[in-house]
């Protein structure tokens, strides 16, 4: 009897959680489009969760861009086709690497720094000074974060993909001797318009969740400095989880 | 100020970046090239068989691509695949008795339709069909035929060589 009841306990905990993190984002849906008339404030979060991302993911692409060049090459070279390395790398990269490796870099990156400067804020009672001058703190703290992180995220995919290509060019055509007429022009034959789209359709949903979780978990955070800390923590770990279990579905929906 | 500038400098610099990027994923690393609206015109070509061939796949001529498949629909009248072809305007002149085939590219490669120019004097319009035409060549079709033609000749071979013993 005592196990059904702390069964039920914890499901509906994770029932009401759930709910909360819905209306969360209902709440965040409803003011976007309001939040564009301080477009300064946005620019200022593409600039936190973008552009300050850059140097990680060109570099993070470059390189998972040059593992897949040379796994690639292995794997073709077996079955005396590595001219297909260009549409391996490209398909690889587009539809998959590049938006999951991207969300899971932009958790890391941006998503601690959001979760930890919005709880910080919290613990400070920033926020709650902000109610008492009548200034909604999910309006003036939460939604520019937010739309911040929608913005940056399908492109730094799209860089990411781009460089990461460029580096599978580099291993495959550069140092294995794969022809690169051969690599550019099998590559154009068979990516699609599609497949790039489908990249950045993944992009911009785990945009959207990666974003939705940092700046949840931030302003829930318990308003104490191990309160902010597991607060950056549950950040990275539910964003990977949400990202790769978004990610299964999008694919079978997309494919 | 100056450092509002800054930020605001590399955000700009980012988004450029980033669209850089994606623009760069379009046009280079796909077959896509923008056009708009639908430009050429249409022809039909039935064929028994079309193995696996599919939308957008190239129509080509003398090896050149002029023109690519737009639809794929089965006649239930005829019992045959109605391919619909979509011909760049300026390769209007294609003999109205030329023969389309499908061809496979490479060996693993995708299939694409091959027209092979006619003598005749006058070309093909708009909505046109190819009354000529071949189908895929299907993989297994041609591995059992050799297979029972090889068969066939063990038998005969057996035959003629129990003939000698008697």
């Amino acid at each position: 009897m005592g196990l059904l009841r702390e069964l039920w306990q914890a499901l509906r905990g994770a029932l009401e959680n759930l709910g909360d993190v819905v209306l969360f984002l209902g709440r965040l849906l409803a003011y976007t489009p309001a939040s564009f008339r301080r477009f300064g404030l946005i620019v200022h979060q593409v600039y936190n969760a973008g552009a300050l991302s850059l140097v990680i993911i060109m570099l993070c692409g470059l390189f998972v861009g040059m593992v897949l060049g040379l796994q690639g090459f292995d794997v073709l070279q077996r079955f005396g086709s590595e001219e297909s390395l260009g549409t391996a790398a490209a398909l690889g990269l587009l539809k998959e690497l590049g938006p999951v490796v991207t969300a899971l870099l932009f958790a890391g990156r941006a998503g601690t720094a959001l979760a930890s400067e919005i709880g910080l804020m919290q613990a400070t009672d920033q926020l709650a000074a902000m109610q008492m001058m009548a200034v909604d703190p999910i309006r003036r703290v939460c939604v520019p974060r937010f739309v911040g992180g929608i913005i940056a995220m399908p492109l730094l995919a799209a860089i990411f993909s781009a460089i990461g290509i460029y580096g599978a060019q580099l291993v495959g055509v550069q140092m294995m001797g794969v022809d690169s007429g051969q690599f550019w022009s099998q590559m154009r034959a068979s990516v699609e318009v599609r497949d790039v789209m489908e990249g950045v359709i993944k992009s911009c949903v785990f945009g959207v969740s990666c974003s939705l979780i940092a700046v949840y978990e931030g302003y829930n955070a318990i308003p104490t400095a191990e309160g902010v800390g597991r607060a950056t923590t549950r950040t990275v770990v539910i964003s990977a989880v949400v990202t790769l279990l978004l990610d299964y579905m999008l694919t079978a929906a997309l494919l | 100020m100056r450092h509002a500038r800054a930020i605001e400098f590399s955000t700009g610099l980012f988004a450029l970046l980033g669209f850089a990027a994606l623009f760069f994923l379009i046009t280079q690393i796909t077959n896509r090239e923008i056009h708009f609206g639908e430009a050429g015109y249409q022809l039909l070509a039935k064929f028994e068989n079309i193995g696996s061939l599919k939308v957008g796949a190239p129509v080509s001529m003398s090896g050149v691509t002029i023109g690519r498949i737009e639809r794929i629909e089965f006649d239930s009248t005829e019992y045959k695949a109605a391919v619909t072809l979509r011909i760049e305007s300026r390769y209007n002149k294609i003999p109205d008795d030329s023969d389309a085939s499908i061809f496979t590219a490479g060996l693993l490669g995708g299939q694409y339709i091959g027209i092979g120019p006619g003598g005749s004097e006058t070309y093909f319009k708009d909505q046109d069909q190819i009354h000529f035409t071949q189908s895929a060549i299907v993989l297994e079709n041609l591995i059992s035929k050799f297979l029972f033609s090889l068969a066939g000749k063990d038998k005969q071979d057996s035959q003629g060589a129990e003939a000698k013993t008697e």
